[in-house]
Protein backbone atom coordinates (compact mmCIF):
# COMPACT_ATOMS: atom_id res chain seq x y z
CA UNK A 1 0.00 0.00 0.00
CA UNK A 2 1.38 3.47 -0.82
CA UNK A 3 1.85 5.21 2.57
CA UNK A 4 1.12 8.50 0.15
CA UNK A 5 -2.28 7.65 0.09
CA UNK A 6 -5.09 8.18 2.55
CA UNK A 7 -6.79 4.92 3.89
CA UNK A 8 -9.96 6.49 2.82
CA UNK A 9 -10.88 8.33 -0.30
CA UNK A 10 -12.02 11.60 0.51
CA UNK A 11 -15.21 13.34 -0.57
CA UNK A 12 -14.41 15.69 -4.14
CA UNK A 13 -14.56 19.54 -3.66
CA UNK A 14 -18.65 21.06 -4.57
CA UNK A 15 -18.41 21.14 -8.30
CA UNK A 16 -15.95 18.37 -8.88
CA UNK A 17 -16.78 15.55 -11.51
CA UNK A 18 -18.51 12.51 -9.72
CA UNK A 19 -16.11 10.05 -8.74
CA UNK A 20 -15.93 6.22 -10.63
CA UNK A 21 -15.63 4.59 -7.60
CA UNK A 22 -19.75 3.08 -7.03
CA UNK A 23 -19.55 2.82 -2.86
CA UNK A 24 -18.22 6.45 -3.14
CA UNK A 25 -20.90 7.68 -4.87
CA UNK A 26 -23.14 5.83 -2.69
CA UNK A 27 -21.32 7.18 0.32
CA UNK A 28 -21.83 10.95 -1.34
CA UNK A 29 -25.35 10.17 -1.95
CA UNK A 30 -26.00 9.23 1.61
CA UNK A 31 -24.41 12.31 2.76
CA UNK A 32 -25.96 14.44 1.01
CA UNK A 33 -29.48 13.15 1.94
CA UNK A 34 -29.25 12.02 5.28
CA UNK A 35 -26.20 13.48 6.94
CA UNK A 36 -26.16 12.16 10.68
CA UNK A 37 -26.96 15.64 11.76
CA UNK A 38 -30.36 15.11 10.34
CA UNK A 39 -30.76 11.47 11.35
CA UNK A 40 -30.31 12.03 14.80
CA UNK A 41 -30.60 16.03 15.37
CA UNK A 42 -29.89 17.68 18.45
CA UNK A 43 -31.80 20.65 17.72
CA UNK A 44 -35.81 21.15 16.65
CA UNK A 45 -37.45 23.92 15.64
CA UNK A 46 -39.30 25.39 18.73
CA UNK A 47 -42.78 24.67 17.70
CA UNK A 48 -41.52 20.99 18.25
CA UNK A 49 -42.70 20.92 21.70
CA UNK A 50 -46.63 19.49 21.42
CA UNK A 51 -47.41 16.18 23.38
CA UNK A 52 -48.88 15.22 19.73
CA UNK A 53 -45.22 14.46 17.98
CA UNK A 54 -44.85 11.88 21.50
CA UNK A 55 -47.09 9.85 19.43
CA UNK A 56 -45.18 8.95 16.98
CA UNK A 57 -42.10 7.83 19.24
CA UNK A 58 -44.87 6.01 20.95
CA UNK A 59 -45.43 4.11 18.34
CA UNK A 60 -41.93 3.31 17.56
CA UNK A 61 -41.77 1.92 20.95
CA UNK A 62 -44.75 0.03 21.45
CA UNK A 63 -43.53 -1.68 18.14
CA UNK A 64 -40.02 -3.22 19.53
CA UNK A 65 -41.77 -4.61 22.00
CA UNK A 66 -44.68 -6.34 20.25
CA UNK A 67 -41.20 -7.58 17.67
CA UNK A 68 -39.29 -8.57 20.72
CA UNK A 69 -41.78 -10.54 22.25
CA UNK A 70 -43.36 -11.88 19.08
CA UNK A 71 -39.76 -13.23 18.58
CA UNK A 72 -40.00 -15.31 21.62
CA UNK A 73 -43.32 -16.69 20.39
CA UNK A 74 -42.39 -17.69 17.16
CA UNK A 75 -39.14 -19.07 18.44
CA UNK A 76 -41.02 -21.28 21.21
CA UNK A 77 -43.51 -22.17 18.81
CA UNK A 78 -47.63 -21.85 19.00
CA UNK A 79 -48.70 -24.21 21.73
CA UNK A 80 -45.80 -23.05 24.45
CA UNK A 81 -48.34 -20.31 25.50
CA UNK A 82 -50.77 -22.24 26.19
CA UNK A 83 -49.20 -24.47 28.23
CA UNK A 84 -47.05 -22.52 30.44
CA UNK A 85 -47.87 -19.57 32.62
CA UNK A 86 -44.31 -17.47 31.06
CA UNK A 87 -45.67 -18.34 27.69
CA UNK A 88 -49.09 -16.83 28.84
CA UNK A 89 -47.14 -13.79 30.01
CA UNK A 90 -45.14 -13.14 27.06
CA UNK A 91 -48.33 -13.61 24.92
CA UNK A 92 -49.75 -11.01 27.34
CA UNK A 93 -47.01 -8.61 26.58
CA UNK A 94 -47.28 -9.26 22.42
CA UNK A 95 -51.32 -8.62 23.66
CA UNK A 96 -50.76 -5.56 25.20
CA UNK A 97 -48.03 -3.89 23.51
CA UNK A 98 -49.91 -4.34 20.35
CA UNK A 99 -53.05 -2.64 21.99
CA UNK A 100 -50.84 0.17 22.78
CA UNK A 101 -49.24 0.22 19.15
CA UNK A 102 -52.35 0.94 17.79
CA UNK A 103 -53.23 3.06 20.35
CA UNK A 104 -50.54 5.55 19.28
CA UNK A 105 -50.34 4.81 15.60
CA UNK A 106 -53.89 6.02 15.28
CA UNK A 107 -53.29 8.83 17.85
CA UNK A 108 -50.07 9.93 15.24
CA UNK A 109 -52.10 9.97 12.11
CA UNK A 110 -54.35 11.68 13.62
CA UNK A 111 -52.05 14.41 14.92
CA UNK A 112 -50.23 14.16 11.40
CA UNK A 113 -53.59 14.64 9.36
CA UNK A 114 -54.70 17.93 11.93
CA UNK A 115 -51.07 19.03 11.20
CA UNK A 116 -51.03 18.80 7.43
CA UNK A 117 -47.73 16.81 7.92
CA UNK A 118 -47.93 16.38 3.93
CA UNK A 119 -46.86 20.09 3.33
CA UNK A 120 -43.82 20.95 1.69
CA UNK A 121 -42.41 17.91 -0.28
CA UNK A 122 -44.22 15.23 2.82
CA UNK A 123 -46.62 13.39 0.59
CA UNK A 124 -44.91 10.35 -0.10
CA UNK A 125 -43.71 10.07 3.94
CA UNK A 126 -47.59 10.28 4.66
CA UNK A 127 -48.61 7.92 1.64
CA UNK A 128 -46.42 5.49 3.21
CA UNK A 129 -47.72 5.88 7.17
CA UNK A 130 -50.92 4.72 5.95
CA UNK A 131 -49.39 2.08 4.24
CA UNK A 132 -47.94 0.71 7.04
CA UNK A 133 -51.23 1.21 9.06
CA UNK A 134 -53.24 -0.89 6.35
CA UNK A 135 -50.32 -3.83 6.85
CA UNK A 136 -50.45 -3.23 10.15
CA UNK A 137 -54.11 -4.07 10.39
CA UNK A 138 -53.32 -7.30 8.37
CA UNK A 139 -50.90 -8.43 10.60
CA UNK A 140 -52.74 -7.96 13.65
CA UNK A 141 -55.89 -9.74 11.83
CA UNK A 142 -53.57 -12.82 11.25
CA UNK A 143 -52.36 -12.73 14.77
CA UNK A 144 -55.72 -12.98 16.20
CA UNK A 145 -56.12 -15.74 13.47
CA UNK A 146 -53.12 -17.04 14.97
CA UNK A 147 -54.02 -17.56 18.44
CA UNK A 148 -55.81 -21.01 18.70
CA UNK A 149 -58.29 -20.17 20.73
CA UNK A 150 -61.74 -20.04 20.58
CA UNK A 151 -61.93 -16.12 19.42
CA UNK A 152 -59.29 -17.42 16.57
CA UNK A 153 -62.25 -20.09 14.96
CA UNK A 154 -65.23 -17.18 15.11
CA UNK A 155 -63.53 -14.72 14.16
CA UNK A 156 -62.05 -17.64 11.22
CA UNK A 157 -65.51 -18.87 10.27
CA UNK A 158 -66.99 -15.12 10.65
CA UNK A 159 -64.03 -13.50 8.65
CA UNK A 160 -64.24 -16.11 5.76
CA UNK A 161 -67.40 -15.08 4.04
CA UNK A 162 -65.86 -11.19 3.59
CA UNK A 163 -62.74 -12.43 2.40
CA UNK A 164 -64.61 -14.98 -0.24
CA UNK A 165 -67.26 -12.66 -1.35
CA UNK A 166 -64.32 -10.32 -2.24
CA UNK A 167 -62.91 -13.00 -4.20
CA UNK A 168 -59.89 -12.57 -1.28
CA UNK A 169 -60.47 -15.98 0.20
CA UNK A 170 -59.19 -18.22 -3.65
CA UNK A 171 -55.65 -17.29 -2.14
CA UNK A 172 -55.69 -16.11 1.41
CA UNK A 173 -57.83 -18.61 3.25
CA UNK A 174 -58.49 -17.77 6.96
CA UNK A 175 -58.91 -21.22 7.91
CA UNK A 176 -55.90 -22.00 6.92
CA UNK A 177 -53.93 -21.64 10.26
CA UNK A 178 -50.43 -22.26 8.73
CA UNK A 179 -51.06 -19.67 6.21
CA UNK A 180 -52.18 -17.19 8.66
CA UNK A 181 -49.25 -17.90 11.13
CA UNK A 182 -46.59 -18.11 8.25
CA UNK A 183 -47.76 -14.41 7.14
CA UNK A 184 -48.16 -13.23 10.89
CA UNK A 185 -44.77 -14.33 12.21
CA UNK A 186 -42.73 -13.75 9.01
CA UNK A 187 -44.25 -11.88 6.03
CA UNK A 188 -46.02 -9.26 7.73
CA UNK A 189 -44.19 -7.99 10.29
CA UNK A 190 -40.37 -7.81 8.34
CA UNK A 191 -42.76 -5.33 5.73
CA UNK A 192 -44.54 -3.68 8.61
CA UNK A 193 -40.97 -2.93 10.18
CA UNK A 194 -38.97 -2.37 6.90
CA UNK A 195 -41.63 0.67 5.79
CA UNK A 196 -41.43 1.87 9.39
CA UNK A 197 -37.63 2.47 8.42
CA UNK A 198 -38.34 3.80 5.58
CA UNK A 199 -40.92 6.47 7.04
CA UNK A 200 -38.76 7.28 9.59
CA UNK A 201 -35.79 7.90 7.27
CA UNK A 202 -38.13 9.92 5.17
CA UNK A 203 -38.93 11.96 7.68
CA UNK A 204 -35.51 12.82 9.42
CA UNK A 205 -34.23 13.46 5.60
CA UNK A 206 -37.01 16.38 5.56
CA UNK A 207 -37.50 17.20 9.22
CA UNK A 208 -40.88 18.17 10.71
CA UNK A 209 -43.19 20.23 8.34
CA UNK A 210 -43.75 24.10 9.39
CA UNK A 211 -47.22 25.24 11.21
CA UNK A 212 -49.82 25.48 8.76
CA UNK A 213 -49.56 28.77 7.43
CA UNK A 214 -46.59 29.85 8.37
CA UNK A 215 -45.52 29.02 4.23
CA UNK A 216 -47.89 28.20 2.07
CA UNK A 217 -51.41 26.86 4.19
CA UNK A 218 -52.27 23.50 4.21
CA UNK A 219 -51.84 21.90 0.29
CA UNK A 220 -48.88 20.09 -0.44
CA UNK B 1 -31.80 16.69 1.94
CA UNK B 2 -33.70 19.48 -0.45
CA UNK B 3 -37.78 19.39 0.15
CA UNK B 4 -39.41 21.38 -2.64
CA UNK B 5 -36.40 22.52 -3.43
CA UNK B 6 -34.86 23.98 -0.10
CA UNK B 7 -32.13 21.50 1.93
CA UNK B 8 -33.25 21.95 5.97
CA UNK B 9 -30.55 24.32 6.73
CA UNK B 10 -32.89 26.70 4.05
CA UNK B 11 -35.99 25.52 5.11
CA UNK B 12 -35.94 26.15 8.79
CA UNK B 13 -33.89 29.43 8.06
CA UNK B 14 -34.96 32.06 10.43
CA UNK B 15 -36.76 29.20 13.05
CA UNK B 16 -35.21 29.95 16.39
CA UNK B 17 -34.13 25.88 17.24
CA UNK B 18 -34.25 24.81 20.82
CA UNK B 19 -31.72 21.75 22.41
CA UNK B 20 -33.34 18.42 21.75
CA UNK B 21 -32.21 14.72 22.64
CA UNK B 22 -33.30 12.46 20.40
CA UNK B 23 -32.31 9.29 21.85
CA UNK B 24 -33.06 9.98 25.32
CA UNK B 25 -36.81 10.61 23.91
CA UNK B 26 -36.71 6.85 22.14
CA UNK B 27 -35.18 5.42 25.25
CA UNK B 28 -37.86 6.89 27.78
CA UNK B 29 -40.58 5.93 25.30
CA UNK B 30 -39.16 2.62 25.44
CA UNK B 31 -39.08 2.26 28.89
CA UNK B 32 -42.98 4.14 29.67
CA UNK B 33 -44.74 2.00 26.82
CA UNK B 34 -42.61 -1.33 28.68
CA UNK B 35 -43.87 -0.63 31.93
CA UNK B 36 -47.23 -0.35 30.70
CA UNK B 37 -47.20 -3.19 28.11
CA UNK B 38 -45.33 -5.20 31.38
CA UNK B 39 -47.81 -4.60 34.04
CA UNK B 40 -50.48 -4.90 31.88
CA UNK B 41 -49.78 -8.16 31.28
CA UNK B 42 -49.07 -9.03 34.55
CA UNK B 43 -52.30 -7.86 36.14
CA UNK B 44 -54.67 -8.60 33.21
CA UNK B 45 -52.79 -11.66 31.26
CA UNK B 46 -54.36 -12.29 27.57
CA UNK B 47 -57.77 -14.14 26.56
CA UNK B 48 -57.11 -17.99 25.76
CA UNK B 49 -60.93 -19.28 26.05
CA UNK B 50 -60.05 -23.11 24.49
CA UNK B 51 -61.06 -23.67 21.18
CA UNK B 52 -64.02 -25.95 20.52
CA UNK B 53 -63.51 -29.16 18.91
CA UNK B 54 -65.93 -31.25 17.02
CA UNK B 55 -65.76 -33.67 20.14
CA UNK B 56 -67.32 -30.90 22.49
CA UNK B 57 -69.75 -29.96 19.76
CA UNK B 58 -71.34 -33.86 19.64
CA UNK B 59 -71.09 -34.25 23.20
CA UNK B 60 -72.68 -31.04 23.75
CA UNK B 61 -75.20 -31.11 21.08
CA UNK B 62 -75.68 -34.23 19.62
CA UNK B 63 -78.74 -33.04 17.68
CA UNK B 64 -77.30 -29.94 16.45
CA UNK B 65 -74.42 -32.58 15.50
CA UNK B 66 -76.47 -35.20 13.64
CA UNK B 67 -78.66 -32.38 12.19
CA UNK B 68 -75.80 -30.89 10.78
CA UNK B 69 -74.37 -34.04 9.00
CA UNK B 70 -77.59 -34.81 7.32
CA UNK B 71 -77.94 -31.04 5.88
CA UNK B 72 -74.31 -31.43 4.95
CA UNK B 73 -75.69 -34.52 3.05
CA UNK B 74 -78.96 -33.47 1.85
CA UNK B 75 -76.94 -30.18 0.12
CA UNK B 76 -78.70 -28.17 2.59
CA UNK B 77 -76.13 -26.40 4.73
CA UNK B 78 -74.46 -23.26 4.25
CA UNK B 79 -70.98 -24.81 3.03
CA UNK B 80 -72.95 -27.29 0.98
CA UNK B 81 -74.47 -24.37 -1.33
CA UNK B 82 -71.60 -21.74 -0.56
CA UNK B 83 -70.26 -21.44 -3.85
CA UNK B 84 -66.84 -20.00 -4.49
CA UNK B 85 -64.24 -20.44 -3.41
CA UNK B 86 -65.34 -24.19 -2.27
CA UNK B 87 -67.71 -25.76 -5.03
CA UNK B 88 -69.99 -24.03 -7.44
CA UNK B 89 -73.13 -24.49 -5.99
CA UNK B 90 -74.09 -20.92 -6.20
CA UNK B 91 -73.32 -17.99 -8.05
CA UNK B 92 -71.17 -15.58 -5.16
CA UNK B 93 -71.15 -12.26 -4.12
CA UNK B 94 -71.75 -9.36 -7.24
CA UNK B 95 -72.02 -6.37 -7.52
CA UNK B 96 -73.07 -5.17 -11.13
CA UNK B 97 -70.47 -6.80 -13.30
CA UNK B 98 -68.19 -7.04 -10.16
CA UNK B 99 -67.83 -10.59 -9.41
CA UNK B 100 -64.42 -11.32 -8.15
CA UNK B 101 -64.70 -14.92 -6.31
CA UNK B 102 -66.85 -16.00 -9.53
CA UNK B 103 -63.79 -14.48 -11.81
CA UNK B 104 -61.24 -16.86 -9.47
CA UNK B 105 -63.48 -20.13 -9.88
CA UNK B 106 -63.16 -23.30 -7.16
CA UNK B 107 -59.78 -22.91 -5.64
CA UNK B 108 -60.40 -24.77 -2.30
CA UNK B 109 -62.80 -27.61 -3.34
CA UNK B 110 -65.21 -29.03 -0.80
CA UNK B 111 -68.08 -31.33 -1.32
CA UNK B 112 -69.62 -31.13 1.70
CA UNK B 113 -71.70 -34.60 1.90
CA UNK B 114 -68.23 -36.63 0.80
CA UNK B 115 -65.70 -34.26 3.02
CA UNK B 116 -67.76 -34.13 5.92
CA UNK B 117 -69.75 -37.08 6.72
CA UNK B 118 -69.29 -40.25 3.59
CA UNK B 119 -65.20 -40.14 3.58
CA UNK B 120 -64.66 -39.90 7.74
CA UNK B 121 -67.42 -42.62 8.02
CA UNK B 122 -65.66 -44.38 5.49
CA UNK B 123 -62.59 -44.62 6.48
CA UNK B 124 -64.41 -45.57 10.47
CA UNK B 125 -65.95 -48.36 8.64
CA UNK B 126 -62.87 -50.25 8.66
CA UNK B 127 -64.04 -53.83 10.76
CA UNK B 128 -67.25 -52.34 11.19
CA UNK B 129 -69.74 -54.62 8.46
CA UNK B 130 -72.92 -53.18 10.09
CA UNK B 131 -71.76 -49.44 9.01
CA UNK B 132 -70.01 -50.42 5.78
CA UNK B 133 -73.64 -52.09 5.02
CA UNK B 134 -75.12 -49.07 5.41
CA UNK B 135 -72.96 -47.14 3.45
CA UNK B 136 -73.22 -48.90 0.28
CA UNK B 137 -76.73 -48.88 0.52
CA UNK B 138 -76.57 -44.97 0.43
CA UNK B 139 -74.39 -44.98 -2.36
CA UNK B 140 -76.36 -47.70 -4.53
CA UNK B 141 -79.14 -45.92 -3.94
CA UNK B 142 -80.89 -43.09 -6.25
CA UNK B 143 -80.67 -39.30 -5.32
CA UNK B 144 -84.36 -39.03 -5.41
CA UNK B 145 -84.27 -41.81 -2.92
CA UNK B 146 -81.97 -39.86 -1.23
CA UNK B 147 -83.44 -37.11 -0.51
CA UNK B 148 -86.45 -39.12 0.43
CA UNK B 149 -84.38 -40.38 3.42
CA UNK B 150 -83.10 -37.38 4.36
CA UNK B 151 -85.98 -35.36 4.01
CA UNK B 152 -87.57 -37.77 6.24
CA UNK B 153 -84.79 -38.11 8.87
CA UNK B 154 -84.60 -34.19 8.91
CA UNK B 155 -88.00 -33.90 10.17
CA UNK B 156 -87.95 -36.44 12.38
CA UNK B 157 -84.67 -34.66 14.22
CA UNK B 158 -86.77 -31.77 15.06
CA UNK B 159 -88.62 -33.89 17.84
CA UNK B 160 -85.20 -35.82 18.50
CA UNK B 161 -84.11 -36.64 22.12
CA UNK B 162 -80.66 -37.58 23.64
CA UNK B 163 -80.73 -40.80 25.28
CA UNK B 164 -77.66 -42.13 26.77
CA UNK B 165 -75.39 -39.81 24.52
CA UNK B 166 -77.19 -40.97 21.30
CA UNK B 167 -80.25 -39.21 19.35
CA UNK B 168 -83.48 -41.05 19.12
CA UNK B 169 -85.93 -40.45 16.48
CA UNK B 170 -89.66 -41.54 15.93
CA UNK B 171 -89.75 -44.34 13.40
CA UNK B 172 -89.96 -44.33 10.36
CA UNK B 173 -88.44 -44.86 6.94
CA UNK B 174 -84.60 -43.43 7.23
CA UNK B 175 -83.14 -46.16 5.31
CA UNK B 176 -79.33 -46.25 6.38
CA UNK B 177 -79.39 -42.95 7.93
CA UNK B 178 -79.67 -43.84 11.47
CA UNK B 179 -77.11 -46.39 10.99
CA UNK B 180 -74.12 -43.65 9.21
CA UNK B 181 -75.66 -41.10 11.86
CA UNK B 182 -75.11 -42.77 14.61
CA UNK B 183 -71.16 -44.39 13.46
CA UNK B 184 -70.71 -40.71 12.89
CA UNK B 185 -71.96 -39.24 16.22
CA UNK B 186 -70.26 -41.71 18.21
CA UNK B 187 -66.46 -41.32 16.25
CA UNK B 188 -67.52 -37.50 16.64
CA UNK B 189 -67.71 -37.83 20.37
CA UNK B 190 -64.80 -40.07 21.01
CA UNK B 191 -62.48 -36.94 18.97
CA UNK B 192 -61.87 -38.94 16.09
CA UNK B 193 -63.57 -36.95 13.99
CA UNK B 194 -61.66 -34.30 14.51
CA UNK B 195 -58.43 -36.51 12.88
CA UNK B 196 -60.84 -37.79 10.13
CA UNK B 197 -61.44 -34.61 8.98
CA UNK B 198 -57.98 -33.31 8.69
CA UNK B 199 -56.89 -36.32 7.19
CA UNK B 200 -54.67 -34.81 3.96
CA UNK B 201 -53.09 -37.73 2.81
CA UNK B 202 -49.65 -36.17 4.72
CA UNK B 203 -48.87 -36.67 7.81
CA UNK B 204 -48.23 -32.90 8.72
CA UNK B 205 -51.00 -30.72 8.43
CA UNK B 206 -52.11 -27.12 9.64
CA UNK B 207 -54.49 -26.52 7.41
CA UNK B 208 -58.16 -26.34 9.66
CA UNK B 209 -60.93 -25.36 6.73
CA UNK B 210 -62.98 -28.66 6.55
CA UNK B 211 -63.38 -28.83 10.35
CA UNK B 212 -64.39 -24.98 11.04
CA UNK B 213 -66.39 -24.97 7.61
CA UNK B 214 -68.24 -28.33 9.42
CA UNK B 215 -68.08 -26.70 12.72
CA UNK B 216 -69.52 -23.36 11.17
CA UNK B 217 -72.61 -25.35 9.22
CA UNK B 218 -74.44 -25.98 12.76
CA UNK B 219 -75.63 -23.87 15.30
CA UNK B 220 -73.51 -24.69 18.45
CA UNK B 221 -70.03 -22.58 17.25
CA UNK B 222 -72.37 -19.51 16.60
CA UNK B 223 -74.21 -20.13 19.77
CA UNK B 224 -71.22 -19.89 21.62
CA UNK B 225 -69.95 -17.44 19.92
CA UNK B 226 -73.04 -15.49 20.68
CA UNK B 227 -72.68 -15.83 24.64
CA UNK B 228 -69.22 -14.05 23.94
CA UNK B 229 -70.19 -11.12 21.60
CA UNK B 230 -68.34 -12.15 19.27
CA UNK B 231 -71.16 -12.37 16.42
CA UNK B 232 -70.80 -10.19 13.71
CA UNK B 233 -74.44 -8.34 14.34
CA UNK B 234 -72.44 -7.42 17.56
CA UNK B 235 -69.67 -5.94 15.94
CA UNK B 236 -68.39 -8.49 16.51
CA UNK B 237 -64.59 -8.41 14.39
CA UNK B 238 -63.99 -5.72 16.94
CA UNK B 239 -64.62 -7.92 20.24
CA UNK B 240 -62.66 -10.31 22.05
CA UNK B 241 -63.76 -13.19 24.57
CA UNK B 242 -63.89 -11.90 28.08
CA UNK B 243 -63.60 -8.40 28.98
CA UNK B 244 -60.26 -7.76 26.66
CA UNK B 245 -60.30 -5.43 23.65
CA UNK B 246 -60.32 -6.81 20.40
CA UNK B 247 -59.41 -5.70 17.21
CA UNK B 248 -60.92 -2.56 17.61
CA UNK B 249 -59.15 -0.37 15.09
CA UNK B 250 -61.60 -2.19 12.54
CA UNK B 251 -64.53 0.15 13.98
CA UNK B 252 -65.33 1.77 10.53
CA UNK B 253 -65.23 -1.66 8.47
CA UNK B 254 -67.31 -3.14 11.02
CA UNK B 255 -69.69 -0.40 11.28
CA UNK B 256 -70.83 -0.89 7.70
CA UNK B 257 -72.26 -4.03 8.97
CA UNK B 258 -74.78 -2.49 11.09
CA UNK B 259 -76.13 0.45 8.76
CA UNK B 260 -78.55 0.03 5.41
CA UNK B 261 -78.29 -0.61 2.62
CA UNK B 262 -75.92 -3.48 4.12
CA UNK B 263 -78.54 -4.90 6.38
CA UNK B 264 -81.54 -4.72 3.83
CA UNK B 265 -82.63 -7.41 1.77
CA UNK B 266 -83.73 -4.64 -1.09
CA UNK B 267 -80.84 -2.34 -0.38
CA UNK B 268 -79.80 0.71 -2.78
CA UNK B 269 -77.98 0.63 -6.50
CA UNK B 270 -77.41 -3.16 -6.44
CA UNK B 271 -76.00 -3.27 -2.46
CA UNK B 272 -77.96 -4.72 0.14
CA UNK B 273 -77.27 -7.77 2.80
CA UNK B 274 -76.30 -10.53 -0.10
CA UNK B 275 -73.36 -8.96 -1.53
CA UNK B 276 -72.64 -6.52 1.49
CA UNK B 277 -69.30 -8.57 2.20
CA UNK B 278 -68.26 -7.60 -1.28
CA UNK B 279 -69.05 -3.88 -1.76
CA UNK B 280 -67.82 -3.67 2.28
CA UNK B 281 -64.54 -4.39 1.00
CA UNK B 282 -64.81 -2.44 -2.37
CA UNK B 283 -65.46 0.86 0.40
CA UNK B 284 -63.01 0.17 2.96
CA UNK B 285 -60.36 -0.48 -0.43
CA UNK B 286 -61.42 3.26 -1.41
CA UNK B 287 -61.49 4.86 1.51
CA UNK B 288 -57.89 3.53 2.78
CA UNK B 289 -56.84 4.93 -1.10
CA UNK B 290 -58.48 8.17 -0.22
CA UNK B 291 -56.53 8.49 2.90
CA UNK B 292 -53.62 7.70 1.10
CA UNK B 293 -54.04 10.26 -1.24
CA UNK B 294 -55.80 12.89 1.49
CA UNK B 295 -52.20 15.21 0.17
CA UNK B 296 -54.42 15.62 -3.43
CA UNK B 297 -57.80 15.85 -2.69
CA UNK B 298 -59.57 19.03 -2.25
CA UNK B 299 -61.39 19.07 0.86
CA UNK B 300 -59.62 16.73 2.28
CA UNK B 301 -56.19 18.31 2.77
CA UNK B 302 -58.08 21.71 3.32
CA UNK B 303 -59.48 20.45 6.41
CA UNK B 304 -56.94 20.82 8.97
CA UNK B 305 -56.46 24.34 7.88
CA UNK B 306 -60.15 24.89 8.50
CA UNK B 307 -60.48 22.79 12.05
CA UNK B 308 -57.77 25.36 13.39
CA UNK B 309 -57.00 22.17 15.37
CA UNK B 310 -53.85 23.11 14.47
CA UNK B 311 -53.75 26.21 16.20
CA UNK B 312 -53.83 24.11 19.65
CA UNK B 313 -50.88 22.06 18.45
CA UNK B 314 -48.58 24.79 17.46
CA UNK B 315 -50.08 27.48 20.10
CA UNK B 316 -46.09 28.28 21.09
CA UNK B 317 -45.79 29.36 17.26
CA UNK B 318 -48.91 30.94 16.79
CA UNK B 319 -48.93 33.26 20.12
CA UNK B 320 -45.53 34.28 19.34
CA UNK B 321 -46.58 35.09 16.46
CA UNK B 322 -49.49 37.36 17.62
CA UNK B 323 -47.02 38.69 19.85
CA UNK B 324 -44.78 40.22 16.79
Amino acid sequence: MDATKPAVATDPAPGAPKAANWTLRVRQAIDRGLPMDHLLPDRQPYYVGSWVYVFGVITIAALAWVVVSGIVLAFMGPQWWHDSSLGLFFNSLHFWSVQLFFFAMVLHLWGQYFMASWRHGRAATWMIGVVIFGISVLTAFTGYLSQQNFASQFIAVNAKDAMNGAGIGAFFNVLNFGQMYGLHIMLLPVGVTFLVVVHIVMVRMRGVVKPIDAEGGARS
Amino acid sequence: MRSTGLSQEEYYRGIRTVPYDLVKELVLALAGVGIVALAAAAFFSSPDVAPVTVAAWAQSDPVDFVTTATGELAGATTSAGYGYPYNANSDGQSWGPIAPSRWLGVRIPIDSANTFVIQPLQRASYSNTVLGGALNTWQSASADQQTKWTDAYTKALADAKVVNGGVSVADGDYGPLPVMMSNLLGVAQSGGLDGLLQINGRFYQTDYTPALLFMGDGSYLSGLAQQWNLSGDLWGMMNETGQYPGQTWLWLYTMWYQVPPFTSDTGILGVNASNADLVVIILMTVLTLALALVPFIPILRDIPRWTRIHRLIWRSYYASKAHA
